[in-house]
């Protein structure tokens, strides 16, 4: 096979040691330990199915484990939709070089070629009934370190018409726990002599704390029931008590009587996309293909987009707990990244990685760079307060909402050269908006809330962008898909950060893939071409022409009857130029809002590892893109984030949610990731709609009626 | 003050704060973690429970409000061996992501399903209208409600 000549897959490479991955325990279960960990969209099932398949196993036989900085690989942050890429290809490599080792060994024992046995539920047996099993291999005491090797050159793996496990719609392994209720999520989690600890947060990001008498607060607070300790280093407060609530009564108090300076440091958030554009900024040309034919240039058309702040607003605030015993710290948190986060824990506390264990634990979906880091950071120094106690600290939703990174706001400019004969010779966009990392791990200060509030602070980070090869951050998705002559796109990245910004799914694709295809429909009506043969003519790679056809039938699209207030649009992207290929068509009525009636969408994640779970990602991707289009907007004056509450902040709700139809495209290609490649497309097929709807074009989300209402101007 | 009450069919007689929240006493006390904290307003719905049949934000109920009453959390409506059939149902749509608001949903259907058996979708959707779900499985957990419904074996 022409594909053991491939180097290891990257996290395998990375993590060579076979029994990092897996182990056969004594109770007759495979435990998996995989560095990628479960925010909510089913990845662990996902994987053990890929397990299950190459070592001929039930997915019964199968514990996924937490990941853990100790025992577990490390594969860095779960995002970006790389976890089936990566750590996917990284334990179907390893299945696939242990299922060959104990075949070997079970050839050994029973005297037969390998090539003779076969595997059923971990059973090894040969023709004339004799067999063994993984288990019975890896317990006899000559063999037990069968795995405790590096991973060989790769060994072949099974063939896509052989899967009996992959690509079923296998039920998520989780489920059952949460529906019961049993205790699964980190704020489930109790550990003996627990003390709960709370944050005191600032009046605004640049507040300091100027006062906090001993005598006449703090002394008084210690004072309260049930309260242990007050802790304060610099502008950074918290208190630890018995309970929960001894600490926020603690809290309220604290807060009654603190005294804060700073001066109004946010921008007017009425005027965010000037604001943007009049940033100093680091400036590149991050994409370009050929020169537009100047001379042939008949007219240039152009328009400007933008996006606000967006919250995370994840449905659990942040939690952590978090034990100093002696110069040793444990952590359980429910990161994206517990490598990364035990990295600038030690840089924020002073410590040797080596003594800081981090355990992850489940919390509710994330949607990429949330309070999960920041929280731990706080249960981690207050339980440097109390040797030997565990502390658990428990967000609050205003501290969730306003405090945890946000994605940023984002304005983007297209400009297009026709000639003559309105064919697109050129193609410009231009972005302006913070980079989308501000992650824990990968720079010299800690990416910790509250280590940029201690009285020696550290420097606060200023968000970065991955290069566009690695999917890019603002940039992402600003390449078009289409075979336009020429092209240019350049970002600003804006380098004042007055609200902390880093990862929210999808990135800036959400942004881009909204403004670009918000402009290709400008562009068709502009031209008078049909929107759908726009693209079409212009868009080479079969993939994306075959989802386009696809998100077409299914939904009637040519038989669409138009109607007062209807109306209904396209939006298509490949996340990240190399990901998920994905096509939307919304429906939508405008009453006195707009409502989205119908989402159809076609997408190819390449072979589907768990069918059910694409189609759940794609479908909740699609509501969260529709919730954000419609309505979302993280407001704030010029101290603070105002929209600190569900009131304020409010989401698409169950009677506002659109029916949703999705369609898989079988590939067979290589499988990609799916949990963002339907944000960007559903923006853009909404906005579309509402034009075809009303005649309108809203260029600026949210698409609410008052932005209708100026967008008629 | 003491307050008595019926958590999932089991009398408790609580020395407790008149004013501690219900959700605390539940999770932090009888230590049933199936109830959520979201928001601590009564705004997402993900610490709902039944009290007296009636979905009800236990994280903005004082225990001094629940004296004498019935309280049914996730953890009452079923088991994995004996489930309540929203619980089977949510489990056979695979009507959730994360997970998180789960407890809360099931609460608000098994409210719905006890006034009303055989809902219409308009009155599942109204009846969920309470409760947020970040990860967009809305549409998988009305599934789920009108299937549990119309198997029509309820409780």
């Amino acid at each position: 096979m022409s594909e053991v000549a491939l180097p290891l897959p990257v996290s395998l490479e990375k993590n060579r040691r076979l029994d990092r991955w897996l182990r056969f325990s004594a109770d007759g279960l495979l435990q998996v330990f995989s560095g990628k960990v479960e925010i909510g969209q089913g990845i662990l099932t996902a994987l053990a199915q890929i397990v299950a398949e190459e070592l001929d196993l039930p997915l019964a036989q199968i514990r996924m484990m937490a990941a853990n900085t100790a025992t577990s690989p490390n594969e860095a942050v779960t995002s970006g939709s790389l976890s089936i890429q990566e750590s996917g290809a990284a334990l179907r490599q390893v299945c696939a070089q242990t299922r060959a080792i104990y075949l070997a060994a079970a050839a050994a024992r029973l005297g037969v070629a390998a090539d003779r046995l076969r595997i059923d539920a971990g059973r090894i047996s040969c023709a004339d009934g004799r067999h063994t099993s993984y288990w019975t291999l890896a317990e006899d005491p000559v063999l037990a370190h069968l795995l405790e090797r590096e991973a060989g050159a790769r060994a072949p793996v099974k063939a896509e018409d052989d899967y009996r496990v992959v690509g079923t719609a296998a039920a998520r392994l989780d489920l059952p726990d949460k529906v019961f209720g049993a205790p699964r999520f980190i704020h489930d989690l109790e550990l003996p002599g627990l003390l709960h600890g709370r944050m005191l947060r600032p009046p605004s990001p640049s507040a300091r704390l100027v006062s906090l008498d001993e005598t006449l607060v703090l002394a008084p607070v210690r004072a309260l029931t049930g309260v242990v300790a007050v802790v304060r280093d610099g502008s950074l407060l918290g208190v630890l008590a018995e309970s929960g609530r001894h600490a926020e009564a603690a809290l309220t108090e604290l807060a009654r009587l603190a005294v804060w300076d700073g001066a109004p440091s946010l921008p007017d958030e009425s005027s965010l996309a000037d604001w943007l554009k009049s940033q100093p900024a680091d400036t590149r040309i991050v994409a370009s293909k050929g020169a537009t034919d100047a001379a042939n240039v008949s007219r240039t058309l152009s328009a400007a987009y933008a996006k606000p702040y967006l919250a995370h607003a994840s449905i659990a605030p942040s939690c952590a707990l978090a034990r100093f015993d002696g110069g040793r710290l444990s952590v359980w948190s429910h990161s994206q990244g517990i490598y990364n986060l035990r990295r600038d824990l030690a840089l924020a506390l002073a410590m040797r990685e080596d003594d800081i264990v981090v355990q992850h634990v489940e919390g509710a979906g994330c949607y990429g760079h949330n309070g999960a880091d920041d929280v731990a950071f706080d249960a981690a120094w207050l339980a440097r307060a109390v040797p030997g106690r565990p502390v658990r600290v428990q967000w609050s939703r205003a501290d969730e909402l306003s405090w945890a990174p946000l994605g940023p706001a984002m304005a983007v400019e297209l400009e297009a050269d026709l000639n003559a004969a309105n064919e697109l010779i050129g193609w410009r966009h231009t972005i302006w908006s913070n980079g989308h990392g501000t992650r824990p791990g990968r720079a010299s200060s800690p990416a910790l809330l509250g280590a940029w509030h201690l009285e020696t602070p550290f420097e606060r980070l200023t968000a970065v962008n991955a290069p566009l090869a690695a999917g890019g951050g603002s940039e992402r998705n600003a390449v078009p898909p289409y075979d336009f002559p020429a092209w240019q796109v350049v970002n600003h990245r804006v380098l004042a950060m007055p609200l902390r910004a880093s990862a929210l799914r999808a990135l800036g694709a959400f942004a881009n893939v909204f403004a670009s295809e918000s402009f290709i429909d400008e562009l068709a009506h502009a031209t008078d071409v049909d929107p759908i043969e726009y693209r079409l003519r212009h868009l080479p790679d079969p993939r994306g022409r075959a989802v386009i056809e696809r998100v077409l039938e299914r939904s009637a699209w040519r038989d669409w009857q138009p109607g007062e207030g209807r109306g209904h649009g396209i939006g298509y992207a490949r996340y990240k130029g190399s990901g998920a290929y994905c096509a939307v068509v919304a429906e939508v009525e405008a009453e006195q809002e707009i409502r989205v009636r119908r989402l159809f969408i076609a997408v190819d994640v390449g072979i589907a590892i768990n069918p059910d779970g694409v189609a759940n990602q794609i479908e909740g991707g699609a509501i969260q893109a529709a919730s954000w289009t419609l309505k979302e907007s993280v407001r704030f004056d010029r101290q603070r984030v105002t929209s600190d509450s569900w009131e304020r902040y409010p989401i698409l709700r169950f009677t506002e949610i659109p029916a949703v139809d999705v369609d898989i495209v079988r590939s067979g290609q290589p499988s990609v990731g799916a949990g963002e490649a339907s944000l960007g497309p559903t923006a853009a097929a909404i906005a579309n709609a509402v034009f075809d709807a009303l005649g309108v074009r809203v260029r600026e989300l949210p698409i609410t009626a008052e932005r209708i209402l100026s967008a008629c101007d | 003050m003491r307050v008595n009450l019926l958590v999932n069919g089991t009398r408790h007689q609580l020395d407790v704060d008149g004013d501690a929240r219900l959700l605390d006493v539940l999770r932090d006390t009888l230590k049933l973690k199936g109830s959520r904290f979201g928001c601590g307003a009564n705004e997402c719905g993900a610490c709902f429970v039944l009290v007296d049949g009636a979905a009800v934000a236990s994280c903005d109920t004082p225990m001094w409000a629940v004296e004498g009453k019935s309280v049914t959390t996730v953890e009452g409506l079923g088991t994995p061996e004996a489930p309540h059939p929203l619980q089977r149902a949510l489990i056979e749509e695979q009507a959730a992501q994360c997970g998180y608001c789960s407890s809360g949903m099931l609460i608000s259907a098994a409210a719905l399903l006890l006034r009303c058996p055989q809902p219409s979708e308009g009155e599942v959707r109204q009846a969920l209208e309470r409760n947020l779900c970040r990860c967009g499985s809305h549409n998988r957990i009305v599934r789920a409600v009108l299937s549990a419904a119309a198997e029509g074996t309820l409780s």
